[in-house]
């Protein structure tokens, strides 16, 4: 540019357009060079099943716009639990991930990961590691699991730091043998922070038990669905009238007397909600 | 002058030769060896903590902590974090002031010659390239990096993801040095290639938008070169031949005005003060008037 500018004070006409020509060719290479860079940051910002973020971790798109890469959440994890991605991983190249099989979070008191972190890419609000959500343990192989083939493997369920809140051990009749029970490890989403030391620890070739991200765990009921038995309690009574008495009207029975079928006691309370 | 503009090739000399001779190695390579040491030192820095247990400053070029206290940001990454939509944590934002107030006295491109890693990949290939006499290629304009670092900026807008991160060559390279990750270095292989094959100076003087960010701190920068001794000049080329914005020397050294370079594109590398036998240039202030007259 700065060429161009020199030497426009020589001849003007030709110049001119040369600058033109060079001004919107760094444009349009520049244009490409960032369309390029945006598709390909849409496309590879899908994070794998099996990578988990620190503690802490905002949303995944929210997380991408935040972080900034500087490993200083890897530095500060006692555990080296926290690694930056290398390009050409599936991960977001300079991010902090853990795979829970290779090394689970040790979930420290103290959050030293959360405390590092200098952009608010973990959320510095969270102050109490079991309320940190990076996954949630699926028991995804029934068929392979230990205890489902009736043995009292229960690993899972011991070395679980929220044991009997996160993962507790549910009785069910077994039907092969008929006569024993199975102690089915069952997790509870409620309690679960995602930490992998059930996956780690999975006696199994493969992990019966797997973290997976939170959004591939979870499904969700509708927003206008409402449980019965939660809005009861809410309401501290059934919400529905109880079920009408109709008078008995078979042949050969009384005629419809006022004391055969006394008002019931549905209509009234029907009344008074009105 | 066009005899002596071939000085450098024809006879196979390399810019900075006559120097040597005049002033012995050492001082005809001072402030090479000066950024070589920063630039090293602060990676020396990083690595004394995961190498040997001195954790004097942890993290990366990207953001870091010194002795616990201090917060230093890259303020490009910062840059695109908040167009992308996310306002960082004060921690960053802090770290992000520091280091604008340094680059600000200092010269913007202060990053690019003294601290940036890439630079001793690019300063390589260009040596590389006079050594080995390659010419032409093609590079685009020096514009480019300021487009590329509005239409990244752009991106970051509209995917609300910090795009450049994702591919920049800087950062993977400094990461890759500091956290010990390999394929991380690819793209510095490429632009070494790139430099010394395809264009000159092409990806530090043409297309890196960080430097580009950097730059347009430079434009109040204290720490100015001067070619106060420009009476001395005796057309050699050498310090055209060996800057990597040699657009930024002609105004200061052939000009009838100031002799400040004061574009902002000048990274205060001072290698044009290395190469000069004449001692033209000197590292001085920007309101450094003074004038050697021969």
């Amino acid at each position: 540019m700065d060429d161009s500018k020199q030497s426009a004070t020589k001849a003007p006409a030709l110049p001119r357009r040369k600058f033109l020509g060079q001004v919107s060719g760094a444009a349009c290479a520049a244009g490409l060079i960032a369309l390029g860079v945006g598709l390909h940051a849409r496309q590879a910002r899908a994070l794998p099943a099996v990578a988990l973020r620190p503690p802490g971790a905002l949303p995944e798109d929210d997380f991408l716009a935040a972080c900034i890469r500087c490993g200083l959440c890897v530095r500060d994890c006692p555990y080296d639990t926290l690694r930056l991605a290398d390009l050409g991983e599936n991960v977001v190249a300079g991010t902090p991930y853990f795979e829970a099989r290779q090394i689970p979070c040790e979930m420290c008191t103290d959050i030293p990961c959360v405390k590092a972190c200098p952009s608010g890419a973990l959320d510095p609000a969270l102050k109490d590691i079991d309320r940190a959500r990076m996954g949630l343990a699926v028991l995804i192989d029934h068929e392979s699991c230990l205890n489902f083939l009736g043995l009292r493997c229960d690993v899972c369920y011991r070395v679980c730091p929220a044991i009997d809140r996160a993962i507790t051990l549910e009785h069910r009749h077994n039907p092969r043998s008929d006569r024993h029970a199975m102690l089915l490890p069952t997790v509870h989403s409620d309690a679960c922070t995602g930490c992998g030391k059930c996956e780690k620890s999975c006696v199994l070739e493969v992990a019966a038990i797997k973290v997976l991200p939170i959004k591939l765990a979870k499904g969700a009921i509708g927003e206008h669905y409402r449980l019965g038995w939660e809005e009861k309690e809410k309401a501290g009574g059934s919400l529905i009238s109880p079920q009408l008495e109709m008078a008995t009207r078979l042949p050969g029975a009384p005629a419809d007397s006022p004391a055969a079928s006394p008002a019931p006691a549905g209509a009234d309370s029907l009344r008074e909600g009105f | 002058m066009a005899a002596t503009r071939s000085f450098g090739s024809a006879t196979g000399k390399m810019p900075g030769s006559e120097a040597i001779e005049s002033k012995g190695f050492l001082r005809a390579h001072r402030w090479l060896i000066l950024r070589r040491l920063s630039q090293f030192g602060i990676f020396a820095l990083f690595l004394a903590g995961p190498l040997a247990g001195i954790w004097l400053i942890k993290g990366n070029l990207s953001a870091s902590l010194t002795l616990d206290m201090v917060p230093l940001t890259d303020l490009f990454v910062l840059l695109q974090s908040l167009t992308a939509g996310h306002l960082p944590a004060t921690s960053a934002l802090l770290g992000a002031a520091i280091v604008a107030v340094i680059y600000l006295l200092l010269g913007g491109r202060v990053f690019c010659a003294w601290a940036c890693p890439m630079n001793v990949v690019t300063d390589s290939a260009a040596w590389l390239r006079r050594r080995l006499g390659i010419k032409g290629g093609s590079a685009p304009a020096r514009s480019t990096r300021l487009w590329l670092l509005g239409f990244i900026l752009l991106a970051c807008l509209l995917t609300g993801s910090m795009v450049w991160e994702f591919v920049n060559p800087v950062s993977l390279l400094q990461r890759a040095l500091i956290f010990g990750i390999g394929a991380a270095l690819l793209p510095a292989v490429g632009i070494f290639l790139y430099d010394l094959f395809v264009a000159q100076h092409g990806w530090c003087g043409h297309l890196c938008p960080m430097g580009a960010c950097y730059s347009l701190l430079g434009h109040g920068a204290l720490v100015r070169v001067a070619a106060s001794g420009r009476s001395r000049c005796t057309d050699c080329m050498d310090c055209f031949s060996v800057c990597p914005e040699p657009q930024v020397i002609r105004p200061a050294l052939k000009g009838s005005g100031s002799a400040l370079i004061l574009a902002a594109d000048c990274s205060n590398c001072g290698r044009c003060i290395d190469v000069c036998s004449q001692d033209v240039f000197r590292m001085t202030h920007r309101f450094d008037k003074r004038r050697d007259e021969a």
